[in-house]
């Protein structure tokens, strides 16, 4: 009950930011040197002022302002996101073509980074001052040193072009024709080589930030309490130090869930991945402003969808913000 | 008697190179009979836990002990490898902690953090686990015991949770219980119930407590045998009779006199001249902002409160925690805004200032914190922390710096202080630079709350002494906030008696000790530890 009525207060907020969002978005685009007819006009290499006024007039750009600013605020709401002029085809149907490739990586990058992160964390915290507790150190610190188009290229030279292992660019084996399972497997060895570039940067600051942040909690008095009840080290570990320690992560891990739509478009490149990342590239490089924009409303919309999320995740795991807020 | 349960002797247990002294404790020998109540009492620094945590077990990393036994059950703990303690630790010796607000888990309810002490131990089922922690609940006395137990440790008060502490420490039944300074951490009344309840549970179960404190006031409510320590040494052992009522030592007769052996006050002053400070119906009510579909929280942490303090006085405010007395201390310094009611100082209205003018009035009303770690900047050198008020104030930096020094020398410090960091002085030290940071804007009056409760006993007589002597010489007026009545005792002249937002009472300092006319003021006083002894030695 508390959490729907909670869920819902979030969602009703969230409809108000989407709002302005689109708003900020509307005026983007107006301050931009220039309407879309003209570009579109100067485009097809015609500078006819009755060609231009017949373009504004199919797109309603004769229109006042707030006429415009109407049409496209009800559009959106109704999920009409405008037609892409470049590509021939609605934005909301380019963008929910690639959505599913870039929700792929992202997400794997995502769940292995957090995964491997917290257990090379916790695994650094119970090995401090040993050997092996510096290494996994060392490498964190290597792995969020190294520019990630560079580990890409080398993933690259190495698995590729040199092992033969895996994949070196796309989604999946063009014109292969596989279905079923072969399918999923051929999808799945694309996947290695760019979900782990990606999640390697992320693994090592979750790797850090846990490592951080048990030590801290291992100083806790209730850790001493629990040592003075005699239960084992391993217990400790996970059930008092870890659990505390991972509040500081969550909220790591909101931010970077956030990201997922728009922070692939490095990796989405070097790898040739159909996702949201390239697609944005191309939009802007075409000034195609009616893709970009639905990028960036689908962008915005993801956020603050793992921002409750996030929220959430919290309540669950720290029954002491129930009755604070 | 039988055989000691706990059998300390000759324990040597080393600091790590570059601490302040080579051994924590130094060739301590002790012994815990059955069924009795030992207590170890020391200032901090006096290695007074060390020899408790050694055979738990759990001395922090870098300390060890060197040379030494500790006999129990007739192995020595010192020789026993981390699994052999593991065994040992919550089976056959339960231990409680000083701070019951950080000691448990806040992510556990109270019941699984009952129950794993049976799980660390292979005791019972799950189901058996949870009735037995019920069970300890309903022992210790918890209200409710069927809710505490799925509760989290943040929906209970102090005293519950070291009550659940205390439960969790009795769960397998040992046959040894060490307490250190449970109690510290707690408010007078709650303290009075928890030391009560240990007395209880220890003759109910027949077991011995090894009690480790500060204060003498409790080591008169509990103990059966005292062994007093100073910088890791033993300087006195004996029954608790022999030592307070005939103390060997000096350092235990200090210790003992540092807290008012006689909680009854000299009457002061006469006659109350004209008002300096004036309050009249102060309100001020705390709001938890409420959202669409959240009522809106309030807490009166002030209801009407009215009261005067002369020059040169010093008034006593006291009460337990939540009885709004720093509110109403930083709503005199203007910390903090009352929502209705007057506050005038010498005649200017102190509620209705705001902006810059609130700012040039600021220096007549000073504040002396509760905690002289975190009250100073440690990037600050001392002379610049108290100069930069008066500079604030118009005065020169050579001018402020130059008072800055005499101010410390009059705190007794020495005016070589001023170059000095924070880090470079000791808790009591800087309190003193406390002190003199509220008195360099010569204010006319100064409020200090808590001023001494982080001290060590002995440095809080010096710190009263010190403050006492400033009155004298500065005739300065004191609004003093404290927890603690035998301090208030020591120092008010007019005594303050908060409960819930409210004034309970309030007369001159030996009328509400001497003849308290509420129920609460009598609750108060009877919480205080060690009062009975002190009366009948008297």
């Amino acid at each position: 009950m508390l959490y729907a009525r909670l869920i819902l207060m979030r969602l009703l907020k969230a409809v108000v930011v989407l709002f302005m969002i689109v708003i900020f978005n509307f005026f983007l685009i107006q301050m931009a040197p220039g309407d879309p007819a003209a570009i579109l006009a100067g485009e097809a290499g015609a500078t006819d002022q009755e060609f231009l006024r017949q373009l504004r007039e199919r797109f309603g750009l004769d229109q006042p302002l707030y006429v415009q600013l109407w049409r496209y605020v009800s559009g959106i709401a109704m999920l009409d996101f405008g037609y892409s002029y470049r590509q021939q085809m609605p934005v909301l149907d380019l963008i929910l073509a690639r959505l599913p490739a870039t929700l792929l990586l992202t997400g794997t990058a995502f769940v292995l980074s957090l995964a491997l992160g917290i257990l090379a964390g916790s695994m650094a915290a119970a090995r401090v001052k040993k050997p092996s507790g510096s290494i996994i150190m060392a490498l964190a610190l290597i792995f969020y040193a190294t520019p990630l188009f560079w580990v890409a290229l080398m993933a690259v030279v190495l698995f590729s072009v040199y092992l033969d292992w895996l994949p070196a660019y796309g989604m999946y084996t063009v014109g292969a024709g596989l279905d079923g399972f072969a399918l999923v497997l051929d999808v799945a060895k694309h996947l290695v080589l760019p979900a782990t570039t990606l999640a390697l940067f992320f693994m090592a600051i979750y790797t850090r930030m846990t490592r951080a942040s048990m030590l801290e909690a291992s100083q806790q008095d209730y850790v001493k309490t629990a040592r003075a009840k005699g239960l084992s080290p391993r217990v400790i570990q996970r059930r008092h130090i870890l659990r505390n320690a991972l509040l500081p992560i969550i909220t790591l891990a909101g931010l970077q869930a956030g990201q997922m739509v728009g922070g692939a478009i490095l990796t989405e490149t070097v790898f040739a991945w159909p996702g949201i990342g390239r697609l944005m590239y191309e939009a802007l490089m075409q000034r195609d402003y009616n893709l970009l924009l639905g990028i960036f409303f689908f962008s915005a919309a993801l956020v603050i969808v793992f921002n409750i999320i996030t929220d959430l995740v919290y309540r669950l795991a720290d029954p002491r913000i129930k009755e604070g807020s | 008697m039988s055989e000691p349960v706990l059998s300390i002797r000759g324990l040597t247990i080393a600091l790590p190179k570059g601490a302040d002294r080579a051994y924590a404790v130094e060739d301590v020998s002790y012994d815990v009979e059955r069924g009795e109540i030992m207590c170890v009492v020391g200032e901090s620094g006096s290695g007074k836990s060390m020899a408790a945590n050694a055979l738990m077990g759990l001395l922090p990393k870098g300390v060890r002990p060197t040379a030494g036994e500790v006999i129990f059950d007739g192995q020595d703990l010192l020789t026993l490898t981390e699994k052999q303690h593991r065994k040992l630790r919550g089976l056959h010796i339960g231990m409680i902690f000083q701070e019951p607000m950080t000691a448990l888990n806040p992510l556990m309810r109270v019941g699984a953090q009952i129950a794993e002490v049976f799980e660390a131990h292979g005791k019972y089922n799950g189901k058996e686990r949870q009735a037995h922690a019920l069970a300890l609940l309903e022992e210790v006395g918890i209200p409710q015991p069927d809710k505490a137990i799925r509760a989290y440790p943040f929906q209970l008060s102090g005293g519950q949770r070291q009550r659940v502490m205390i439960a969790m420490a009795l769960a397998l039944e040992p046959k040894l219980l060490i307490a250190d300074e449970p109690t510290t951490a707690l408010d007078v009344t709650t303290q009075a119930q928890i030391l009560e309840l240990i007395r209880d549970l220890q003759k109910r179960r027949g077991m011995s407590v090894m009690f480790i404190t500060h204060d003498f006031g409790v080591v008169a409510e509990v103990a059966n045998r005292v062994c007093v320590m100073r910088y890791g040494q033993i300087v006195e052992l004996g029954s608790a009779e022999e030592v307070l009522e005939n103390p060997q030592h000096e350092y235990t007769r200090a210790l003992i006199e540092a807290i008012p052996s006689n909680i009854i006050p000299e009457a002061r002053g006469g006659e109350r001249p004209a008002p300096l400070l004036e309050v009249k119906g102060l309100n001020k009510v705390f709001r938890s902002k409420g959202g669409l579909f959240k009522a809106a929280r309030e807490v009166r942490a002030l209801d009407d409160v009215s009261f005067s303090l002369a020059p040169g006085e010093t008034v006593g405010i006291v009460g337990e925690s939540g009885s709004g007395k720093s509110t109403l201390g930083r709503c005199v310094v203007r910390l903090e805004r009352p929502d209705s009611g007057t506050l005038s100082l010498a005649g200017t209205d102190f509620t209705t200032l705001t902006g810059e003018e609130l700012r040039r009035q600021r220096w007549r009303v000073q504040m002396i914190f509760q905690d002289p770690y975190a009250s100073l900047n440690p990037r600050t050198r001392v002379g610049y922390a108290i100069a930069q008020g008066p500079m604030a104030n118009g005065v020169t930096r050579e001018q402020a710096m130059k008072q800055a020094g005499e101010l410390l020398d009059l705190v007794g410090l020495g005016a070589v202080a001023v170059d000095r960091f924070p880090h470079e002085f000791s808790g009591g030290q800087r309190q003193r630079i406390g002190i003199a940071r509220a008195l360099a804007l010569n204010p006319e009056l100064i409020v200090a709350d808590e001023a001494v409760s982080a001290l060590d006993v002995s440095i809080q007589a010096q710190i009263l002494e010190l403050l006492e002597d400033l009155k004298q010489k500065l005739s300065l007026s004191l609004l003093f906030i404290t927890h603690d009545l035998r301090v208030a005792a020591q120092i008010c002249d007019y005594i303050i008696v908060m409960q819930h937002g409210r004034i309970v009472e309030q007369g001159t300092a030996e009328a509400v000790f001497l003849s308290p006319q509420e129920a609460y003021t009598r609750e108060l006083l009877e919480a205080i530890p060690g009062r009975d002894h002190e009366l009948e030695s008297a």
